[in-house]
């Protein structure tokens, strides 16, 4: 069970070879967490997530095959994680994307579809057989990777930035719907991260590393926010960009 | 059954569960069937011990009823009746709780499953050590316990934290009062060493003994407390000798008051005040008996005043031998600037044979602390390292984030407990979110 902090001991981990969610598994681990359950399509990033979470301290780090290709599988896939986690899940992690590669796939429509599908798609089919496991639970939190892209989308990435939008508002509307059932959902909105996903791409302002995301995330679910912005800042940043005039908005997003 | 949110006093981790109200043994055991089950009281545990997500929470206010009272204080109550209630009925009798905590809002099956103690342990050790006889109904059926008929399932109950089986009703001695006054000496103290210095020496004067530490303050005046001993007043003693039942709450807090109320800076001007009032030093003074052992019940919903995200409290026990741990726990924590609100520091006397139960031989402090710094986590983890390494522990029933190999090692005769319940629980029905949390049993 969860801690007075926040804390969770059994964690599912949907897209876990990211290094986003790498990076919170192991200060989960090293919190509390025993069992973390990493579910993704790589075997080998799989396997040296799990690796890298025992060392941090979990005892239990079993794998899942996921294919967020494949929508109509996701919740045999949240049944597969939940059966491997073996008991009462304190936090389910939602951390699988694709970034892509926006003017290739723009112009294809194969591309879009997946950009779709593994970005809003399966997210969403997979949180509704998280949410009912849940709420039969009595318990549990859901973290969802958003993005600050969601907050406006960028002509540079729309199609991601477009997808990630609609998951961020349904999970607005989702957490909402889970008042008086001791579920809770929670958005991750990070700014640029570098990652392998962002490598070769130019630094823009307020990127942080892995491990910075994942400090503000142990925070976040100390204090329960609904939106986690990391940095916090660009909560406010975010406030203001989203209103700008759109020439303003498009001059500054070129850069 | 419609499902209802449960937390503890400290309104930390809350999780939703089934509720049942059973009124008989039957009720329990077919409960027990159903399963998972943990029996509540009053809530007023600070952590996850009354509680189980997704399971039921069997409520036991249904188990009533005080039976009448012996010519030596012997009582038999329903495990669902308050301290409270006990003493409405009780006191104008001339018979006073044997052991209570701070507050009187508990229920007699929940001050057994956490054997609580009071400012008297020193002397009287903790409520197990007065009880003499339990009905308790496990999965596997329904058993009159005591120290000498099945004596480990009995030692396992008190202090087992409802996960040997639901307490339905107890039987335990009560003290002989003849007023409903306590005469109390006061001391204001400068700092931590006199303090500890005057308790280890003239505690055993006393039949009650609490000091409350200001864990605010730094250097010369670290830890500087206000300590107060006294004991039941008797008719020679007392300007208006009388057994009146005792005055309910004054006060009540309507709402959550925003998070960050108590904070350091408010924190430290209670502290600051609560140091001013006290006297330097005065004897004899007549408190009545809720002033003196139930201070917060002068509020109801205290716990509000913490806000939404809710507090831990934190309280460990460690030999004479350690007693350099009470000093360095309080250093660490006004260094860490974590805020604590008044400590409660005092002296324990031996435990007893429950395998779980919380008070030793030596010290034991408790604190109150707000969640929201975040370098609270880390400090308790440290506090438990050093707890630990003095062979010391801390208590269930406060406790809402230790970790479960710390706590294993801080109660050697865990797997001793475990062995019972097992036994008497094979199938693993008597689940709570602590257990789940501590590996004592259910997931």
């Amino acid at each position: 069970m969860e801690n007075a902090f926040g804390q969770p001991q059994r964690v599912i981990v949907l897209g876990g070879s990211s290094e986003i969610a790498r990076a919170i598994t192991k200060k989960l681990a090293a919190a509390r967490a025993h069992t973390v359950v990493l579910a993704g399509r790589n075997e080998e990033l799989l396997a040296t997530a799990a690796a890298e979470a025992r060392e941090y301290g979990a005892t239990s780090t079993p794998t899942v095959q996921l294919d967020a290709e494949q929508p109509a599988s996701a919740a045999a896939t949240v049944a597969d994680a939940f059966e491997a986690a073996g008991g009462t899940v304190d936090l389910v992690i939602i951390a699988v994307g694709l970034l892509g590669d926006q003017s290739a796939d723009e112009v294809s429509p194969e591309a879009t579809l997946r950009m779709m599908q593994v970005n809003f798609t399966w997210p969403v089919v997979a949180l509704t057989e998280i949410r009912n496991r849940l709420v039969a639970q009595g318990s549990g939190r859901i973290l969802v990777i958003s993005s600050v892209g969601a907050i406006r989308v960028r002509r540079t990435a729309y199609l991601y930035g477009g997808a990630k939008a609609g998951l961020d508002r349904l999970c607005d509307g989702l957490a909402d719907s889970l008042e008086g059932t001791g579920v809770t959902l929670q958005l991750l909105r990070p700014g640029a991260v570098r990652t392998r996903m962002t490598a070769g791409l130019p630094e823009v302002p307020f990127t942080t590393g892995p491990n910075e995301v994942a400090e503000y995330v142990m925070a976040g679910l100390a204090g329960g926010q609904r939106v986690i912005w990391s940095p916090p800042l660009l909560k406010y940043v975010y406030a203001i960009l989203r209103h700008l005039p759109k020439p303003v908005w498009r001059k500054i997003m070129e850069r | 059954m419609s499902r209802q949110r449960f937390s503890g006093w400290g309104r930390t981790n809350p999780t939703f569960a089934s509720v049942a109200t059973p009124t008989t043994e039957d009720e329990v055991l077919e409960l027990l069937g159903a399963g998972p089950v943990i029996p509540r009281g009053l809530g007023r545990s600070y952590g996850d011990p009354a509680q189980v997500s997704g399971g039921i929470v069997a409520r036991n206010e249904g188990l009533g009823g005080i039976g009448p009272i012996s010519s030596t204080g012997v009582v038999t109550v329903g495990a669902g009746v308050s301290i409270d209630e006990l003493l409405a009925i009780s006191l104008p009798q001339g018979w006073f709780v044997p052991v209570t905590p701070g507050t009187r809002q508990v229920s007699l099956g929940g001050a057994i499953a956490a054997d609580v103690h009071g400012k008297n342990h020193h002397r009287d050790g903790s409520i197990g050590d007065h009880v003499l006889e339990m009905r308790i109904v496990t999965p596997i059926g329904a058993f009159t316990i005591s120290p000498t008929v099945v004596p480990n399932l009995f030692w396992a109950t008190i202090g087992g934290m409802g996960l040997t089986g639901v307490i339905t009703s107890v039987t335990l001695r009560m003290l002989r009062v003849t007023t409903d006054q306590v005469l109390v000496d006061t001391d204001r103290l400068a700092n931590l060493d006199e303090v500890m210095a005057a308790m280890a020496s003239g505690d055993d004067d006393y039949r009650y003994s609490v000091a409350w530490v200001d864990c605010m303050t730094k250097g010369r005046h670290m830890g500087r407390a206000i300590l107060t001993r006294g004991d039941h007043a008797e008719v020679s003693d007392a300007e208006n000798p009388q057994l009146r039942p005792l005055s309910g709450a004054k006060l009540t807090i309507p709402f959550d008051a925003p998070s960050g109320l108590l904070n350091p800076l408010s924190i430290r001007i209670f502290n600051e005040l609560w140091y001013r009032v006290a006297p330097k030093h005065r004897e004899n003074e007549a408190q009545a008996l809720g002033t003196f052992f139930h201070p917060l019940d002068g509020v109801n919903d205290w716990n509000r005043l913490y806000g939404r995200r809710g507090f831990v409290q934190y309280q460990f026990a460690v030999s004479d031998d350690h007693a350099d741990v009470v000093v360095r726990a309080i250093e660490r924590l006004s260094s860490s600037g974590v805020p604590s609100f008044l400590a409660v520091l005092k002296r324990f006397g031996p435990g007893n044979h429950s395998p779980l139960s919380f008070p030793m031989a030596g010290w034991t402090l408790a604190l109150d602390l707000p969640v929201g710094p975040s370098a609270l986590s880390a400090v308790l983890d440290d506090l438990d390292e050093l707890v630990l390494n003095a062979g010391g522990r801390v208590y269930l029933a406060k406790d809402a984030r230790v970790r479960p190999d710390a706590l294993a090692a801080m109660y050697p005769r865990l797997e001793e407990f475990l062995a019972v319940k097992r036994h008497y629980d094979p199938e693993q029905r008597l689940v709570s979110d602590l257990s789940r949390r501590l590996n004592l049993g259910g997931n």
